[in-house]
């Protein structure tokens, strides 16, 4: 079926059996929500939708379905995730399994309604799971299985997935859908019993109550506990959706021509496959290159990353998000553990254009720093003078 | 007009149990009281920050013995609104929901997300606990401060008037807005037994006038009475919009002439945040009660 990145997470929950969308209409994300409300009143989705005035009060409505035991799905983007900041959070502390898209967007000020992806990390301390995915097709697949991941009883983690801005929202491109009987099979029904909060009359509880100095540690080490069991749940997840969709899924990351690549180019997000065509072109000209695709951001997956860059001399990151008096984000967070010579490209800002020829010269640059042992170690790629 | 309900109409069963935490004399955890035991167990409490949050205690304990889930500050109609469709997707019609927030919670931080669930007429009991000020925090002023009222923020008296949240849910047209006060307890279970049974779906909107002795500076056992003067100056007056009429109830029925109302001034001397009120302010919010009044008659007439 020919489909948008938008569409196509919105036939995702669709075939996910979502029972209940709250949403608030945000650009480049309205596609999604649109659809969903066709499916819903058309009878095609055993759902309510809550057409709700805000951000914040979509994902309170998300948490609260979730609370009272109904697979719930929201969506936004810019502006309105970060309205949305205070619920997100309160998502990943409470452990309500919600799952969104986010199309990544950039912030304002000044307005813009382009790629980058300063948005969806800035919620990476939230306690959710967060995934980001290369086309449309990994949109509709990353959809049903962040249901999957969210509500297993290992985790029981809110799931976010980016995808993005235009790039993936609006651009058209073939996508497979599941058949419903093999989702079902993938995706059982939310048993509200093993929620972590469900509000049941019959059993009746109380949630998010004070807790004092005694206590809280411990509640925020068991959601620790939680991301260090998410590894094994995503790997299980994607192994299981590989089984019914007959199609190969990135895990944690994708290595491409990483074996024996002396520099390795690590990217998230719609612009892997420029970058990927830039890696076979420069294998043409002879230049051993390599591409890291992160797919999961949160957990961060330290060790298939380590893995994969292990034989590199030089690892470039390219991030899409910049956090000021620090750095590129992504290349932040490698820098923690990569022990390799690092470059940090900071590209595409604003949803300016990276083509495969911009991941070509960063890739051909990254390496240049390295063999002379340049002390600089961030690059505005791009940036005009 | 609501069918009269009697101290024999509250059954004898808590679900709010003793060893709470609010402090003594609060009118909001007593009120909180008859409303579940008027609602009945299958309801789920939602609450955002407010005096309520705290009065739970300590997790792993609650008085609670219906559902509670506490959510963010402006959240509480959404969660509201979430839990509507959840429940009735999963055919729990039996299961209430009681949206419960103060003054600050609703009139303020939370009244986007009230204005969207009663603009949607989701099917929700929503109880604001006004006690005027956000007490939780330590008494600032909120839009819900009467004028003149001395706060930690208007030290020399709050120079704006109180916003009527009642009014503004009237304009949204939903099925029910009542107005209460806890210091008659019988009207308000009356109002709220009304708001459940009420065979049409939509937000039933509370807003109960809820004394507050640290807050508004008088005795704690001085609450009730308190409450009493709030009603019977005509400061506060205790009405029904229901079916497009105005209705008034309780002891305002009969205060509709200006004769019948307590002096103004017997509910002002006995609270520490009026004190420092001139003559000339006592005057003007004399004036104050009557518009108000005047303003009421105009729209009882008028429906």
């Amino acid at each position: 079926m020919l489909l948008t990145g938008n569409h196509a997470v919105a036939y995702g929950v669709r075939d996910a059996a979502a029972e209940v969308i709250a949403a608030y209409p945000i650009t480049p994300q309205t596609q999604i929500v649109e659809k969903l409300a066709e499916f819903v009143e058309k009878g095609q989705m055993r759902a309510r939708y809550v057409r709700v005035e805000s951000e914040h009060s979509a994902m309170a409505a998300c948490i609260a379905a979730e609370a009272c035991g109904a697979r719930s799905f929201t969506a936004t983007s810019s502006q309105g995730l970060l309205y949305m900041s205070e619920v997100v959070f309160w998502a990943g502390l409470g452990r309500f399994p919600v799952t969104m898209a986010v199309v990544t967007r950039t912030l304002a000020p000044p307005w813009s309604i382009w790629n980058e992806h300063m948005d969806i990390l800035s919620q990476r301390d939230a306690g959710w799971v967060i995934m980001m995915c290369e086309n449309a097709q990994e949109a509709y697949d990353t959809a049903i299985q962040a249901f999957r991941i969210a509500e297993d009883e290992r985790l029981l983690q809110p799931v976010m997935y980016g995808l993005d801005a235009f790039t993936i929202s609006h651009t058209a491109e073939e996508v497979d859908l599941l058949e419903k009987g093999d989702v079902e099979g993938y995706l059982p029904p939310l048993d509200p019993k093993k929620l972590r909060v469900y509000m049941d009359p019959e059993s009746p509880g109380t949630f998010g109550n004070l807790v004092g100095p005694d206590m809280m540690m411990e509640m925020r080490h068991s959601i620790k506990e939680a991301f260090e069991r998410a590894r094994e749940v995503i790997k299980g997840a994607v192994k299981g959706y590989e089984r019914i969709s007959g199609r190969r899924q990135a895990g944690l990351i994708e290595e491409y021509k990483c074996r024996d690549a002396e520099v390795v180019i690590v990217t998230m997000g719609a612009s892997s496959g420029d970058a990927k065509d830039a890696i076979d072109a420069l294998r043409e000209r002879g230049v051993r290159a390599g591409l890291v695709r992160l797919r999961v951001i949160r957990p961060l997956p330290r060790e298939e990353i380590l893995e994969a860059v292990k034989g590199a001399k030089v690892v470039a990151t390219v991030d899409r998000d910049y956090s000021f008096g620090y750095g590129g984000i992504l290349g932040g967070e490698l820098a923690g553990f990569v022990k390799n010579t690092m470059c940090r490209f900071v590209a595409g800002l604003g949803g300016r254009d990276l083509t495969p020829e911009d991941f070509q010269g960063i890739a051909l640059k990254a390496l240049d720093v390295a063999e002379k042992g340049e002390e600089r170690e961030e690059f505005w790629w791009g940036l005009k003078r | 007009m609501t069918a009269m309900f009697s101290i024999k109409d509250l059954v004898e069963e808590e679900y709010t149990l003793p060893g709470n935490a609010s402090c003594p004399g609060c009118a909001a955890a007593l009120s909180l009281r008859i409303a579940l035991k008027v609602l009945g167990p299958k309801t789920i409490l939602v609450v955002p920050a407010s005096c309520i949050s705290v009065i739970q205690g300590y997790y792993p304990k609650t008085p609670c013995r219906v559902p509670v889930l506490n959510v963010a500050f402006a959240s509480t109609a959404a969660v509201g609104s979430g839990m509507v469709a959840a429940l009735d997707l999963k055919g729990k019609s039996d299961v209430k929901v009681l949206c419960w927030a103060g003054d600050g919670g609703t009139a303020d931080i939370g009244l986007q997300a009230l204005s969207g669930a009663a603009e949607r007429n989701e099917n929700m009991i929503y109880v604001c606990y006004d006690n005027e000020a956000y007490m939780n925090t330590g008494t600032q002023r909120s839009g819900s401060t009467p004028r003149t009222a001395a706060t930690t923020t208007t030290v020399t008296g709050k120079p704006e008037r109180k916003k009527s949240v009642p009014e503004i849910m009237v304009a949204h047209m939903v099925p029910y807005v009542a107005t209460a006060c806890a210091a008659f307890p019988l009207d308000f279970a009356g109002k709220l037994r009304r708001a459940a049974s009420m065979p049409l779906r939509g937000l039933k909107y509370i807003h109960l006038l809820s004394p507050c002795p640290p807050g508004w500076r008088f005795p704690a056992e001085k609450t009730i009475e308190v409450g009493r003067l709030a009603v019977m100056t005509g400061f506060w007056i205790l009405y029904e919009w229901v079916d497009g009429r105005y209705n008034l109830t309780g002891p305002s029925k009969g205060l509709l002439d200006k004769s019948k109302r307590r002096p103004l001034r017997d509910y002002l001397s006995i609270q520490g945040r009026f004190g420092h009120l001139t003559e000339k302010d006592i005057e003007s919010l004399e004036e104050e009660v009557e518009e108000q009044w005047k303003d009421f008659a105009r729209k009882m007439s008028m429906t």
